[in-house]
């Protein structure tokens, strides 16, 4: 298991391995929106925590394209389903590598962008929190998505709808703890909900995932 | 322990391909797979590999003692070759990848990026990770697509020598490979039209 992470997050750092995609999605984004609302600080400091989270989740969904179809086309996909490591561990580090690509990178770079859109200071810790417990739950939702579109060509569309509708209460509970904290409110509540869908779709996922793949392997 | 595999039906995308197939491979032996293009190899090995569920029949002795080698090689073209080797040993759970190096004369390319190795060495670093991950049944699927002589010869002594320490090879191939090894033409296990029930995915779902 150590040796697919430790690979995966070679081949991301390498030349070519789209490391920083999201990132740079998730800056331009967060960076253009000053030009398109307007130069008015206090609507965008009351937009921010949305306009954080969308930018993160659509970042990520932009990266999930790659996660299983790189592996797919080379035949490695064939291979490990043959290895002695189970499919959804394998699942699981596949998710958990794309999480630390892209995820965490986000999580990080988020609080810099908030400056740019006038987050509230209060904001800043409860959008590194909710971001930190929700995007897992990005990642882990999107490696079943990409298992379930792995063997067709131009997947993406496919998988954008399918993931879509998957990610909405990841993003409503998210997007709400950073409103309820710039706001100065307690956003508590909308955290654990948070952070029970990250640790459900964890224990879960991967399961749905080893299955599905293993339809479109065949 | 012996490969067995008992009245075996194949379907390739919902259309089966082979019916009745029986054979047994047993230790120190190999059986080369032959028959026309389509004539569904591939699907009978990438179903004993367990990469797909039979229509019919058994498989057994296959659990978690299969290599498979397919088509593609599962390489990184952004790895080296030692790298590439190393991840896959790993993954098997063994780590000394210099005898499948030296098989297969890759080291002195050890260094090199797969992505910048010739379709014939990918083919050999393909085969060398066979010898890495330590199972005793090797499933081949057209293993000497484009090798030359040497590398034929080259593989031809690697599965002679994974026989002889008690191992199974089950191989798909339209050329002499100079082994000893018994031979198993698929051409008369066609499907027969009265198979076609079933071979839809509904039993699955």
């Amino acid at each position: 298991m150590i040796a697919l992470l430790h690979r995966d997050l070679m081949l991301a750092f390498r030349a070519g391995g789209g490391f920083g995609l999201g990132l740079a999605f998730f800056l331009i984004v967060t960076v253009l929106v000053p030009f398109s609302v307007g130069p008015q600080s206090e609507l965008l400091s009351t937009i921010a925590p949305g306009v954080l989270w969308l930018g993160a989740l659509l970042a990520c969904l932009l990266s999930l394209d790659r996660l299983l179809a790189l592996d797919f086309e080379d035949g490695t996909l064939d291979l490990l389903a043959t290895a002695p490591l189970p499919l959804e561990a394998a699942l699981s580090i596949k998710a958990l590598s794309h999480w630390l690509t892209t995820g965490l990178p986000l999580v990080l770079a988020a609080p810099i962008l908030g400056l740019m859109l006038n987050l509230e200071p209060d904001g800043y810790l409860w959008l590194i929190a909710s971001l930190g417990l929700g995007t897992p739950a990005l990642s882990v939702i999107g490696a079943f998505g990409a298992a379930l579109t792995v063997g067709i060509k131009r997947g993406g569309l496919l998988m954008s709808l399918l993931v879509l509708p998957l990610y909405v209460p990841t993003l409503i509970f998210g997007a709400e703890a950073a409103r309820r904290g710039a706001m100065g409110l307690d956003g508590t509540t909308p955290l654990i909900l948070l952070a029970g869908i990250t640790l459900g779709t964890i224990a879960l996922m991967p399961f749905a995932s080893a299955a599905v793949l293993r339809m479109t392997l065949r | 322990m012996t490969l067995r595999v008992n009245d075996l039906a194949v379907a390739r995308g919902g259309v089966p391909v082979l019916g009745g197939v029986s054979f047994e491979v047993t230790p120190g032996t190999a059986l080369i797979l032959r028959g026309p293009n389509g004539a569904g190899k591939t699907t009978l090995l990438r179903t004993i590999a367990g990469l797909q569920p039979p229509l019919l029949g058994q498989i057994d002795g296959a659990d978690e003692t299969i290599a498979y080698a397919g088509h593609a090689d599962g390489l990184k073209a952004m790895l080296s070759v030692a790298e590439n080797l190393t991840f896959w040993a790993q993954v098997f759970g063994n780590s000394d990848i210099e005898p499948a190096l030296a098989a297969y004369q890759l080291d002195p390319l050890r260094d090199r990026l797969a992505g910048t190795l010739s379709a014939g060495q990918k083919r050999r670093l393909g085969l060398a990770r066979l010898m890495v991950t330590g199972r005793p049944v090797w499933v081949l699927d057209e293993p000497t697509v484009s090798l030359d002589a040497d590398a034929v010869a080259m593989f031809a002594s690697a599965v002679t020598a994974h026989l002889r320490a008690g191992g199974m090879a089950l191989i798909a191939t339209h050329i002499d490979l100079g082994l000893n090894a018994e031979t198993f033409d698929v051409t008369p296990y066609r499907a027969k039209a009265d198979m076609r029930s079933g071979a839809s995915d509904e039993a699955f779902l």
